[in-house]
């Protein structure tokens, strides 16, 4: 089955150019949602989520504050679990598998699935010993290869390569978050979660992780909250729109949920009338 | 005053607002000065009191630092006192540090925010303030005559240990409680279980804070008095053998000391003092030392 992808993959890539070339691929869906409420206590944060997000493509959740896009991220690795009154009904899988499964260790499930965060949070350990983390925490040995891979697939290589034992703290705002993604990607996980990780950061720096989200994508499947809808328009393939109430009220390629939005309060919100 | 400025502002009055400044600022400064000059004058007077006994007494510092105590003035030293402190102060830290930071973590990182754990804190925080002679009771009910374990350096150990442990356990819960959330987080969105969340993240960081907290507690452990009292920490001032013979401490040395009708015996308490003092704060300066070394890390 995955052969068949591939070759479908290289054959879709030749015919398209640049920077659309992920767009006509076939959707080869990931991670889906089925009838997905989370509640907060008595507060519906999510409202029935059916969303279906596909392999090897950006999927970018936008909507205003309070809208339960984190809140989605969050219940897809199961963080949600750190929250003792938070409560999950309906359904989420995982490559088919529900991971809300009671034979299903969310600690498992973290190590395929990975997550940055909006402020960046590097460990007070070396740039190092954050990198091999993961990979230590899953009883695997850490080469200084796999350090390297890591922090070249996050862009920080060339900038940390002579100080790789000086702690990570001591990295720029920018600098710390390339460092959170590399260490999210060292244990090579399946999909990486986003969870505004460019709001705490300059306009260069965003940029840059806007840059490296674009090559990540061709080794993970990513999925990026981001309040900022240049942002979506600019990196996504997918977008979908959480409004208020925590429904998911469209779910498309990017370019149409721009510029044909088919639910007129996406097209409000789109165009700045509320959020 | 330029005429514009009495234009401008002659109708604004400050004089009185800006006296009633000076005034209270000059009050605040002397309460928070009447702690320390407080201490420089004990300073001052347990200073005159060691150089009168270095001086007019002939107290000779080595002799006194390496002999053990005697009924006969001259003779005596304080080397048994010394060494059973530390040995204390090493049983105690043995007793304490382990299930003290042991509570902090299951109280910090893993007890679940109800009854029982507002219980448990609450009963802490009443520990904390429990007078000292009061674990000094307990572990001569307990300890010395429940099991009959005698006026032994064990049994000092425990009652101070049972002192210093609340104040190690809420030192350490701040520890732990600084460590920000988002570190534990990116701990397990990386894949890591709680346990190698809190092993390999929260302790590492958290640990100078633990290490202060403890350190500070055991500073205060070493110049306790009355729990060892209590257990009959007396009389015998002598190298204890071990954790398992009798002993007279450094607090309880001075004590007895300073209870003796000599003058001589005196001064030997005053020497004893600065002693005690000297090593004291050369444990808080380690405590300030590691808090300095790693505050800015994390």
């Amino acid at each position: 089955m995955s052969t068949q992808n591939t070759d479908e993959r290289l054959i879709s890539t030749e015919v398209q150019t640049g920077e659309n070339a992920r767009a006509n691929l076939p959707d080869e869906p990931v991670l889906a949602a089925r009838g997905l409420d989370v509640y907060y206590g008595d507060d519906r944060a999510l409202d029935d989520i059916t969303i279906e997000i596909p392999k090897n493509k950006v999927t970018a959740i936008i909507g205003p504050s309070g809208c339960g896009k984190s809140t989605f991220l969050r219940s897809i690795n199961r963080m949600n679990d750190q929250i003792s009154v938070c409560r999950i009904d309906g359904e989420l899988t995982f490559r088919g598998k529900n991971v809300y499964d009671d034979d299903v260790d969310p600690v498992a499930l973290r190590r395929k699935i990975g997550q940055v965060f909006q402020k960046p949070n590097p460990f007070p350990k070396s740039i190092r010993e954050n990198v091999t983390y993961g990979l230590e925490v899953q009883g695997k040995s850490a080469t200084d290869e796999d350090v390297e891979r890591a922090l070249r697939g996050a862009a920080l290589w060339d900038e940390v390569k002579d100080q790789l034992d000086s702690s990570g703290l001591e990295l720029s705002g920018g600098q710390q978050q390339r460092l959170c993604i590399a260490r999210a990607i060292a244990p090579d996980p399946e999909v990486i979660l986003m969870d505004e990780p460019t709001s705490a950061l300059d306009p260069v720096a965003a940029s840059k992780i806007e840059d490296l989200i674009d090559e990540l994508v061709d080794e993970y499947t990513v999925v990026i909250v981001t309040h900022n809808m240049q942002q979506a328009a600019r990196i996504s393939d997918k977008t979908a729109v959480f409004l208020t109430g925590g429904e998911l009220v469209e779910f498309d390629d990017t370019a149409t949920v721009f510029e044909n939005p088919a639910d007129g309060r996406v097209e409000d919100y789109i165009t700045g009338k509320f959020g | 005053m330029s005429t514009q400025t009495d234009e401008l502002f002659g109708d604004v009055d400050l004089g009185w607002e800006h006296l009633k400044n000076r005034l209270f600022l000059g009050l605040i400064f002397a309460a928070s000065m009447f702690g320390v000059v407080m201490l420089a004058l004990l300073l001052l007077d347990i200073l005159t009191d060691f150089y009168v006994g270095l001086t007019e007494f002939n107290i000779n510092l080595v002799d006194f630092l390496t002999r053990s105590g005697s009924r006969r003035e001259e003779l005596a030293g304080f080397q048994g006192a010394i060494i059973a402190s530390v040995m204390l102060v090493i049983v105690t830290a043995f007793l304490s540090f382990f299930i003290g930071v042991g509570s902090a973590i299951y109280l910090e990182e893993y007890a679940p925010k109800n009854r029982l754990t507002r219980l448990i804190e609450a009963n802490l925080a009443n520990l904390a303030g429990v007078p000292s002679i009061v674990y000094g009771l307990l572990a001569l009910a307990a300890f010395r005559n429940g099991i009959g374990l005698g006026p032994i350096v064990l049994v000092g150990a425990i009652a101070l240990a049972l002192l210093v442990m609340p104040i190690i356990i809420v030192a350490s819960q701040e520890a732990l409680r600084a460590v920000p959330d988002g570190v534990r987080n990116g701990s397990y969105a990386t894949g890591a279980t709680k346990w190698q969340t809190i092993r390999r993240v929260v302790l590492p960081a958290a640990i100078p804070g633990i290490l202060t907290g403890t350190i500070l507690a055991l500073a205060r452990a070493i110049g306790e008095t009355a729990p060892l009292l209590m257990v009959g920490a007396l009389f015998v001032n002598r190298v204890p053998y071990g954790p398992f013979d009798r002993y007279s401490a450094m607090p309880t040395q001075i004590y007895a000391w300073a209870a003796e009708p000599s003058q001589h015996f005196i001064h030997l308490a005053a020497v004893g003092i600065v002693v005690l003092l000297t090593i004291m704060l050369c444990m808080n300066g380690v405590a300030i030392y590691l808090r300095n070394k790693y505050e800015t890390e994390v």
